[in-house]
């Protein structure tokens, strides 16, 4: 096996990883809808851990190794049209990831607040902030982009 | 290889997004689902979330895997090598590991299923625990499919 073989396969493993970031998120998204106590809020985040390893092996290894066979391999070139789409749709899942991290970390933030004033019950606010539609959105946008990228990857338009 | 998929016709396109969409979404199900059961600490909620992130995301990401891969079989004819003519290892591979993945995975869904019908009464942990140990075995075994499908080594 060459190096570009390696650096290929490792490419794709880390697509798998970020996408399996995103089945985390819209797992616990789903799960978060109807949790209204800090305590179940708190459990869910030690799984948004998980995610958050996956999108981070997953953003880094798709854009390094990307760009390394992009000028490795013979045949295709780093301003190939193709290869620029999936560039700006990987900033883009990358904003909009940062963006829902940001929407869902407020629930979190919110749940710590309630241990610490000794109010363990059901809270109308976390529940509220759980259920944030800005941060589906977001998520939503970030699937896409990922999707529109395996998309790019395989149909290679214009290659 | 890469310069191969460069040239492969673009009626091979869709089965081979079926095929890796559905293991994308087979692994990530897998990952959410050991990622829930292995850091729930007894919480019934976060066990029931790995259970059906298994049943409700691995299981329909591994039948479009295994549709795709069929399909993507046909197209590229592997299905019909002429005699004396072995398929490559990687599809050996690849092929085994789906296959005998996808038992696994329904072994995994059985005995997590009794696992959450008892989690009611306060036990089904221990076969949670199983279903999570299985669910380990499977993201390994899919890892290894992933890097010998990507690389395709002699």
């Amino acid at each position: 096996m060459t190096v570009d073989d390696w650096a290929l396969a490792l490419h794709v493993l880390s697509a798998f990883a970020l996408v399996s970031a995103i089945v985390v998120f819209w797992v616990l998204i789903v799960a978060a809808r109807r949790t209204d106590t800090p305590e179940a809020r708190i459990r869910i985040e030690s799984v948004v851990g998980v995610g958050n390893a996956a999108f981070g092996i997953g953003s880094v290894g798709t854009i390094l190794l990307g760009i390394w066979l992009a000028f490795s391999v013979g045949g295709y070139e780093i301003w190939n049209g193709w290869i620029v789409a999936a560039l700006v749709l990987w900033a883009f899942a990358m904003w909009t990831g940062g963006r829902t991290g940001a929407a869902f970390g407020r629930g979190a933030t919110k749940a710590r607040e309630l241990l610490d004033a000794g109010k363990p019950g059901p809270d109308g606010e976390l529940l509220a902030l759980n259920r944030t539609s800005q941060g589906t959105v977001m998520h939503a946008l970030t699937t896409i982009a990922v999707l529109l990228i395996l998309i790019d990857m395989i149909w290679k338009p214009g290659a | 290889m890469t310069v191969l998929a460069a040239v492969r016709p673009h009626s091979w396109d869709f089965p081979l997004f079926l095929h890796v969409f559905g293991a994308m979404i087979l692994v990530g199900g897998l990952v959410a689902g050991a990622g829930a059961l292995g850091l729930a600490r007894g919480d019934v909620r976060l066990l029931r979330l790995g259970y059906w992130s298994l049943l409700a995301v691995s299981l329909p990401g591994w039948i479009l895997m295994r549709v795709g891969a069929e399909w993507i079989r046909s197209k590229e004819g592997w299905d019909d090598l002429p005699k004396g003519i072995a398929e490559p290892d990687w599809l050996t591979t690849g092929s085994i590991i789906a296959d005998v993945g996808g038992a696994v995975l329904l072994v995994s869904l059985v005995v997590g299923a009794v696992g959450v019908r008892r989690l009611g009464t306060g036990k089904g942990a221990g076969a949670l625990t199983a279903t999570l140990a299985l669910s380990f075995v499977l993201l390994a075994a899919y890892v290894v499919a992933v890097w010998a499908m990507s690389a395709k080594p002699d």
